[in-house]
């Protein structure tokens, strides 16, 4: 890269970089982007590339839901490998025959309150760095307000509407899913979580509450919690989710929203 | 029913509807919703048989009920018979033939826009090569005015997008600067909002003004909220240059969206008090793409593409300044790959174009979408010698709000440069008068004096 100065025409606008992460001031050569700023731009999108076809690390979930002393169910979704997972997202959303069979063997006879599931959603990475971080600090919040949770899920190549058939199985009272979300230049490892009170196949995403973003540099593992843990407790208590739940009791607490979730 | 014989097969397409589909090029889309063609043989004879049907059909055999659709009611109740009269004897297959004609020339294609259905333009691009469709939509040349002069032959504009993940106003005026000193943002300054919130669209539109009118730039900005809240902000007197709308090309799409063709009046009837145009009043800006209706569950059994043609369909009646498609933006659920994004773009453009609309073009993906910027360069490309009206500037291709990748503030000067397109006439002028590029469409180096950086530091 030496005499690179010569060649790269620089912006004189450096410093209106710390405003805006935006890909401001990259400066030109000729018309065009420098090659230092197109190799970002391509390592960005190869981490992205890389989070959408990455797996799930079942093991690390296992060992951390163990350590958690709680037990788990290993499911797919109906995608037979991710090429039909990207095409054909209705498949996402439901299991597979042999995960039904599962399920409906595990059934318990009086409902959980509340079932987790995880799934690897469009972005495994997202899961594999985050998921366990905040169940870690999750679990307990829940445990110890008298919550009963059921068999935490394990899903292979599925959609957020895929809790609604996880949580009618268990069969419980409310739906919480962890899974990755789509995945930016900036965030390929970001991850979101949806709950919906009533699950049941067919629910729509209004009735969906999302928090959005939880990663290190977005929503901190705690705050997710802890505002995860607030909307749950609503949820139970007023027997709804979706656009009718606000979350008043923590209104300054940021990269909060419910948006639509066709995307995922 | 229609039928078509190849050897010894007979195809039958029980209505128009599944005739259109059968006849589309495959994308990942009418897959998902079942309506694609079960083999290549029997896409080419649904195009055969397309290509035997009269124009005139399409008045009579509608691929979505009158009596439900006010999309359809639109479509039909607005047809202009006179102008359609040239055409009336076609087939689709005569149409293309003629479409391809130097007979079909930009005066004559403007006599007959009104006499196109939605359906008859997404029918002919169905049985045409890209290079068909780029041909045909070169030809139409449709210009729209607020404060410049837009789509003028040899001109290619640009839509300075300068989002912010918090909408800050000093991260959105970071970019807004970059991209001025880039030359790009004659089309329109068009923000996407983080949250559609009234107070902060007008905390935006309330900068954007400042700016335009401070700095005397020949252009217009829009916040691409809810037709809704532009109409409140509207009554508190807020600068409100343009009003923005997603659409689709049925009334349970545009339900889905939360509007109607009752609202979208009201809104334009609302637009047109205002009078903040300086050489014209072309004030809505439309988005739409393919697979919005099939996403929200409203197509009908229509495939994605004549569904979209559709939506061109209530655009024109609105006489808008911009339409574009956000070709990529939806995912690869419906459009998977760089091809049939490629092929997607080119049809949008092509069916705009033919109903008449000033189209252009978000040139776009998400990252699991399969393609790159390579598909993306390509498709810049053809756009650009297609005549698309104007694409996205966003700085490094990267919308670090929307989370997708689009065109950069490069790409614009590097598609000018390498097909010798310029502006828009009066925003050219003022970027000559900025130093910002020679008058040869040159970019200048920057002075740190520039009054726009100062302007940011102030």
């Amino acid at each position: 890269m030496k005499g690179k100065q010569l060649i790269v025409q620089s912006d004189p606008w450096q410093a209106l970089r710390s405003v805006t992460d935006a890909r401001i001031a990259l400066g030109r050569t000729g018309v065009s982007i420098p090659l230092a700023e197109s190799l970002a731009f391509k390592l960005a999108h190869a981490n992205a590339r890389d989070a959408v076809y990455n797996l799930l690390d079942k093991e690390l979930l296992i060992e951390g839901i163990q350590k958690l002393q709680h037990p788990l169910l290993l499911l797919f979704s109906a995608a037979a490998n991710r090429q039909q997972y990207l095409q054909r997202p209705d498949y996402g959303r439901r299991l597979n025959e042999d995960s039904i069979k599962i399920m409906e063997q595990e059934k318990a006879d009086n409902p959980y309150d509340i079932c987790i599931s995880i799934t690897d959603g469009l972005s495994a990475t997202a899961v594999n760095n985050h998921a366990m971080q905040l169940l870690f600090l999750l679990m307990p919040l829940l445990k110890n307000a008298g919550f009963s949770i059921a068999p935490v899920c394990i899903i292979e190549q599925g959609r957020v509407a895929i809790s609604d058939q996880t949580g009618q199985l268990s069969p419980a009272s409310l739906s919480l899913i962890l899974l990755g979300e789509r995945p930016g230049l900036s965030s390929p490892d970001s991850l979101g979580a949806y709950l919906t009170f009533n699950p049941k196949p067919g629910n729509t995403d209004v009735l969906r509450n999302c928090i959005s973003n939880i990663r290190p540099g977005g929503l901190s593992f705690e705050l997710a919690a802890q505002k995860i843990f607030l909307l749950i407790k609503e949820s139970l208590r007023l027997k709804l989710s979706g656009i009718q739940l606000k979350d008043e009791s923590a209104p300054s607490l940021p990269f909060t929203q419910t948006k639509p979730t066709g995307l995922l | 029913m229609y039928h078509y014989s190849i050897k010894n097969h007979r195809y039958t397409f029980i209505d128009l509807k599944t005739l259109l589909a059968k006849a589309s090029p495959f994308r990942s889309g009418d897959a998902m919703a079942g309506l694609n063609a079960s083999s290549y043989e029997e896409r080419v004879a649904a195009q055969f048989c397309l290509a035997d049907i009269p124009l005139k059909n399409f008045l009579s055999e509608t691929v979505i009920p009158y009596e439900t659709d006010e999309v359809t009611r639109l479509i039909i109740d607005t047809h202009d018979k006179v102008a359609f009269a040239p055409i009336s004897s076609f087939t689709v297959g005569m149409f293309r033939d003629w479409l391809l004609s130097d007979a079909a020339d930009n005066a004559t294609l403007h006599l007959l826009f009104k006499g196109i259905t939605p359906e008859m333009a997404a029918a002919v691009s169905k049985l045409m090569r890209n290079q068909d469709l780029i041909l045909v939509a070169k030809k139409v040349e449709v210009i729209t005015r607020f404060r410049n002069t837009l789509g003028l032959k040899g001109r290619f504009s640009s839509r300075l997008q300068p989002n912010h993940p918090t909408d800050d106003l000093k991260g959105i005026a970071a970019s807004l600067i970059d991209g001025l000193l880039y030359a790009s943002g004659d089309a329109v300054i068009g923000i996407n909002p983080a949250t559609d919130n009234p107070a902060t669209t007008n905390a935006i539109l309330q900068m954007l003004d400042q700016v335009i009118s401070g700095f005397d730039i020949p252009t217009q900005s829009c916040v691409l909220c809810h037709l809704t809240t532009s109409l409140s902000l509207i009554n508190q007197n807020a600068p409100v240059d343009l009003i923005f709308q997603s659409i689709g090309g049925t009334e349970l799409t545009n339900k889905s969206f939360g509007v109607s063709l009752a609202l979208l009046q009201e809104a334009y009837e609302a637009g047109l008090s205002l009078k903040r145009g300086t050489v014209g009043n072309n004030f809505m800006y439309f988005e739409t793409g393919q697979g919005s209706s099939l996403s929200a569950n409203a197509h009908g059994g229509v495939d994605q593409q004549t569904c979209e043609a559709r939506a061109y369909g209530i655009a024109r009646h609105f006489n808008p300044l911009l339409v574009n498609s956000v070709v990529g933006f939806i995912g690869p659920e419906y459009l998977f790959d760089g091809k049939q994004i490629t092929r997607a773009a080119l049809e949008d453009h092509f069916c705009a174009k033919l109903l008449g609309l000033p189209m252009g073009m978000d040139i776009c993906y998400t990252n699991h979408a399969e393609t790159d910027q390579d598909d993306m360069d390509n498709l810049l490309l053809l756009m650009g010698i297609a005549g698309c009206n104007f694409i996205m500037g966003v700085p490094g291709a990267d919308d670090i709000m929307l989370n997708y990748q689009s065109t950069s503030f490069h790409d614009i000067v590097y598609l000018r440069k390498i097909l010798d397109l310029k502006p828009a006439p009066e925003f050219e002028a003022w970027l000559i008068g900025q130093q910002i590029i020679d008058s040869s469409g040159n970019l200048l180096p920057v002075q740190n004096s520039h009054p726009l950086l100062k302007y940011h530091r102030s």
